[in-house]
């Protein structure tokens, strides 16, 4: 079984108990904040004074275990990573957000979980403070109009982690993050015995037992790695449905469940320069694209709109991949033939990158559909993804078959092979 | 004395108890946030939830408006349900949560938290005050605490981290200056 659940990566009627499980997550979640003293705001904004800094703890001590619990599953590759919701990095409104959130924290005592902990519990403040929430929400709805491309596009980074940021291996970062809690837990300690007048000896001493098993298991982590590309593509499956129409009665609906390697021999992922052309024109879709050949073939000739990005450049670019908004996005790759695009498919949905295509025949099959009447010279010999026709000059996308008069080609029949794959929907994750 | 305060005084008045360890309370938290991750690719949040409810109660009174608006068009905008969403069953679920471990440790009582100098009357307008900036806050920052640093800071998020830090910066920063409010 591959986790996450795809059934329940969001609330659905289809699935009912989507609605039980995420209820149950908000219990649990509700019930610890309050068991861990978070409904009563002298405690929490004690943290600030250095008397208790049990929001400290309990947050770090919350970030790491999560964080070597959630590592360790995606290196023994149970848990697939870029299916996990990572908050896309805004650093401007992110950091101006954040700053705001503090001044919130210390003058109204609580952040939103915590009061709703509050609230529940007969706390008046809580409930004032819920109820505040709900105002600043409706003046943030009201004035975001006034910031919008600041707010949208401000140190935008996409999806980005640490090890990215660092260029450590993320098992490296796991390590170096649970050393720090643990520095910020004892130094936590040092303050509460200075300002808030605690006798430490009182602390129970499993505690201890309890910060040595955490660095064990984030050696682990480390020791463990990250799963290779390859294990992860052999562990991929698409679903295809078959609808065989009955007379007089439903239509017979058939699932299969391919590996990558079917659904590249039953050609399932070349797509017709028919289709590719009808999807340039769709509304429905947001189509990418990537055109993997050398940099000199791309100067030569290339279908309008795409993107070149060689094969060895092609990993550094799979995060902004994954980051694609909106949930619609459509990959096709092409090359001079197949090879190199059917490469790059493999490395792309490897990385779980969704709907990803590559375009039948290449550049090649592309220019025998449209490029009959432009005459090109075809080459003499031609080896494997090499381009066959020969060039003058490097007119990049400016021959007319490089952007065909969608007016011409009004009737195309193909078979239509792109099903757009269930993606999550960005902005509904996270807190956002 | 009637039966219904003595059934009331059973549930409300149990001996209150003393708060988990704060280590303990985190590995639990920490546990359940991995679980929510592990299940469904989400993990936690609740300011979501705030501005999910803020968009379905304006959609009620003013769906034009909704409609003009970039901010809530995505979320109720036309046919859109703001209250078809993950955080929306975890927003509720996180109030009956509190309630029962408030309930059953004897925590849940009608008070008002606040420091020694304060009037309940401040402490009121403050927490209004403070619930309006923090959620102002957090939807620039689009996350909260729970959404951002602790679902972000868990994931590695570079985002959330900055986040997390500006969090502690803002509410440190300002703390010596409200100090009389909780001291």
């Amino acid at each position: 079984m591959n986790f996450p659940l795809q059934d329940f990566i969001a609330t659905s009627t289809a699935h009912p108990w989507t609605y039980v499980l995420f209820g149950l997550i908000g219990f649990a979640f509700g019930f610890t904040l309050e068991m861990s003293g978070f409904g009563n705001s002298r405690k929490l904004a004690a943290q600030f004074y250095f008397t208790d800094l049990t929001v400290l703890k309990v947050m770090f001590t919350a970030i790491v275990t999560a964080m070597v619990l959630t590592f360790g599953a995606a290196g023994l590759g149970i848990l697939n990573f870029s299916q996990v919701w990572v908050n896309p990095t805004y650093l401007s409104s992110g950091i101006l957000g954040g700053l705001i959130m503090g001044v919130g924290f210390i003058v109204g005592g609580f952040c939103p979980t915590t009061s709703l902990a509050a609230a529940s519990t007969g706390k008046v403040d809580g409930m004032f403070f819920v109820f505040g929430g709900f105002f600043g929400a409706f003046l943030f709805s009201e004035t975001e109009k006034f910031f919008d491309n600041w707010y949208t596009n401000a140190g935008y980074y996409g999806r980005l982690t640490l090890d990215q940021v660092f260029h450590l291996p993320i098992g490296v970062v796991v390590l170096l993050v649970v050393l720090m809690a643990l520095f910020m837990f004892w130094g936590a300690e040092q303050l509460e015995r200075i300002f808030g007048k605690k006798d430490l000896t009182k602390e129970p001493k499993l505690r201890v037992a309890g910060a040595v098993a955490l660095v064990v298991l984030a050696l682990a982590v480390v020791f463990i790695g990250t799963p290779s590309l390859e294990e992860k593509y052999n562990k991929l499956t698409f679903t295809r449905t078959e609808s065989i129409p009955q007379l007089n009665a439903d239509p017979i609906v058939n699932t299969y469940t391919y590996s990558a390697d079917q659904m590249l021999e039953k050609r399932l992922v070349q797509i017709a320069p028919a289709e590719l052309f009808k999807t340039v024109y769709s509304q429905n879709i947001n189509l990418i694209m990537l055109d993997v050949r050398p940099e000199s073939d791309f100067n030569l000739y290339h279908i309008k709109g795409a993107i070149n990005v060689s094969l060895d450049k092609l990993p550094a670019i799979i995060p902004d991949l994954l980051s694609e908004p909106p949930a619609n996005s459509v990959f096709v790759l092409m090359s001079n033939d197949e090879t190199a695009a059917t490469e790059a498919w493999k490395q792309l949905s490897a990385s779980t990158v969704p709907n990803v295509y590559i375009l039948e025949g290449g550049v090649n099959n592309w220019i025998a559909f449209f490029g009959k009447d432009e005459s090109f010279q075809p080459a003499a010999s031609i080896g494997t993804d090499q381009l066959g026709y020969i060039f003058p000059a490097a007119l990049g996308s400016k021959y007319g078959s490089c952007d065909p008069n969608p007016v011409n080609y009004e009737e195309l029949e193909f078979e239509a092979k792109i099903k757009l794959q269930f993606k999550r929907d960005k902005s509904g994750g996270g807190c956002g | 004395m009637t039966t219904a305060p003595v059934i009331k005084k059973n549930i409300f008045n149990r001996p209150e108890r003393p708060y988990v360890n704060p280590y303990l309370g985190g590995v639990v938290l920490g546990i359940i946030l991995f679980l929510a991750l592990f299940l469904t690719g989400n993990g936690l949040g609740s300011s979501g939830g705030t501005t999910r409810l803020v968009a379905f109660i304006e959609d009620q009174i003013n769906p034009a408006h909704v409609d003009r608006t970039p901010y809530l068009l995505k979320m109720a905008g036309g046919d859109k349900d703001p209250l078809d969403d993950w955080i929306i069953p975890v927003f509720f679920g996180a109030l009956l949560g509190g309630f029962t471990s408030g309930t059953l440790f004897g925590r849940t009582k009608l008070e008002t938290t606040k420091g020694p100098n304060v009037t309940n009357q401040t402490r009121w307008l403050m927490a209004f005050l403070g619930g309006t900036i923090f959620l102002y806050g957090a939807r620039m920052a689009r996350g909260c605490t729970s959404g951002q640093a602790l679902t972000g800071g868990a994931t590695l998020a570079a985002g959330s981290w900055a986040i997390m830090f500006s969090i502690f910066a803002g509410a440190y920063a300002l703390a010596y200056f409200v100090r009389k409010l909780w001291n």
